[in-house]
């Protein structure tokens, strides 16, 4: 039987990896991922998990080492975190160009300047897309869940793209929970062997990654874009499997007391269990509101996430990412895009909040609970609101 | 095989746009873009090779009588050649000019 056991998620995270059975981890420790990367270390120095562990200099170095490994074949893990994942953007468009099915844990934080190492989203929105599947954690049971499941996803050669787990840095990442951690034969049973469809391989020499001159390189981002998509119908199946062999679900997109809501919030990682919270508190006062939770960022799931809002007449969509300049936020721009013109669209108000880890507190979901509800009535000057901030 | 004719769609392109064929760039002519091109004048030639020495596309070769040829399929009318010949037995032409 599964252990349920009191455990550090990063440390959960690490026993997942060696649940996976990686054989390649090549990482640069960076706040609040290190306890991920130094657990994973120690588990290859103790000969619990037979890999090679490869420090290297730098997280770019860390992403090309881990191209490297997964090119020959080796299952591969990575993790890091804010300005690490800024100095290996360059490798994460290389790695799902060419297809490596590469794992990578990010803990999400914040970015210099001024410098922060506390929890929001906006490392990972500046790679909203790079090509990599992204995935969204609430706890600690869905962070060690969703690595199992990116390895099955990522490796299966339907789909053969790399995959990001995000969890929210120190939230999640420093937290001890009660954590299922699963048993060995079931992770076998879920997770076959990785056996990709090209490797280098001398006896079979291939190249990856050659030059795209102007004739090619519109139908290689085409096919891409197309492998991503299609990915979700076997992101889906592997959750399907995974619900099987562990009995646990997941969905793109998760509908809490979404019944009868006319106010939808909407939200993204560790934030979604204080949303709930508020929901509750709401629901309690009378107020029907409900909430949807993005589970899967990239390929988003636009009709998936239609079909969860249907009948709210207000969505009240939270980004933990300012994008300096733009519109609204990336998740308000998706969500704008994937109901543009739709018949009987919710109206959408984007709020930003828990930047820099301030916390977002149940508080703070009522307030945008309201404000979108006035904003339906009258229309707001901006299409977002950022929240909490101080007008002095 | 030039370029023109190795165009594929997004469907029948490789996974990851790998290269599967091990030595395929020798199907690619990459000449065609040249503007000028070395013409040797035989009179001139001592057929001492610096030509084929230097070319750095390879692409000189040797004939039956000694004399060195460009193939047309590869040279990009760099020059180098002509620059480096001892006797200045090679002129580049542009291409337009017969």
């Amino acid at each position: 039987m599964a252990k349920r056991v009191g455990i550090e998620v990063s440390i959960a995270i690490a026993e997942a990896v060696k649940l996976a059975q990686a054989e390649v981890v090549a990482a640069y420790p960076i706040t609040p991922q290190t306890h991920i990367v130094e657990h994973l270390s120690e588990l290859v120095a103790d000969g619990e998990l037979d890999a090679e562990f490869i420090p290297v200099e730098s997280e770019h170095a860390a992403l090309s080492t881990c191209c490297g490994s997964v090119a020959a074949g080796a299952r591969t893990y990575t993790a890091t975190s804010s300005q690490g994942l800024m100095l290996m953007s360059e490798v994460l468009y290389v790695a799902s160009g060419m297809r490596l099915p590469i794992v990578m844990t990010v803990a999400n934080r914040a970015l210099s300047a001024p410098i922060s190492i506390w929890n929001d989203h906006q490392d990972i929105m500046t790679q909203r897309d790079c090509g990599w599947i992204q995935t969204f954690a609430e706890n600690g049971q869905e962070a060690v869940d969703l690595t199992l499941h990116a390895f099955r996803v990522a490796e299966d050669r339907k789909v053969s793209l790399p995959m990001i787990v995000n969890i929210d840095g120190f939230t999640l990442s420093h937290v001890i929970e009660p954590i299922e951690l699963p048993d060995q034969a079931d992770v076998d049973r879920y997770l076959p062997p990785f056996k990709p469809k090209y490797k280098l391989d001398p006896k079979k020499p291939i190249s990856m990654g050659p030059v795209g001159i102007p004739e090619v390189y519109t139908e290689a981002r085409m096919a891409h874009d197309q492998a991503i998509k299609n990915a979700k119908r076997w992101i889906i199946k592997a959750w399907d499997e995974f619900e099987e062999v562990f009995g646990r679900r997941y969905n793109p997109v998760e509908e809490y007391r979404t019944e009868d809501a006319e106010i939808v919030l909407v939200t993204m990682g560790s934030i979604s269990e204080t949303a709930m919270t508020a929901v509750d508190k709401m629901r309690d006062e009378g107020k029907k509101v409900g909430l949807l939770k993005i589970r899967l960022w990239r390929p988003f799931p636009g009709p998936e996430f239609r079909k969860a809002a249907k009948g709210a007449k207000v969505l009240a969509v939270v980004d933990r990412t300012l994008a300096p300049g733009a519109s609204s936020g990336p998740v308000g721009e998706e969500l704008r895009t994937v109901f543009y013109k739709v018949p009987g669209a919710p109206k959408i108000f984007n709020f930003i909040a828990g930047l820099g880890g301030r916390d977002v507190t149940v508080e703070r979901f009522e307030e945008m609970v309201d404000k979108a509800a006035s904003y339906a009535k009258k229309r707001p000057k901006e299409l977002y609101e950022v929240i909490g901030v101080r007008e002095k | 095989m030039a370029v023109q004719d190795a165009i594929i769609g997004w469907k029948t392109i490789t996974h990851g746009c790998h290269v599967l064929e091990p030595g395929s760039t020798r199907h690619f002519k990459t000449g065609d873009w040249r503007s000028m091109r070395p013409v040797v004048d035989k009179e001139k030639c001592i057929k001492c090779g610096m030509c084929y020495i230097f070319c750095p596309d390879m692409c000189y070769s040797q004939t039956e009588e000694g004399y060195y040829e460009a193939n047309m399929d590869y040279c990009k009318g760099c020059g180098i050649c002509a620059n480096e010949c001892p006797k200045d037995a090679i002129t580049m032409v542009p291409e337009e000019e017969e």
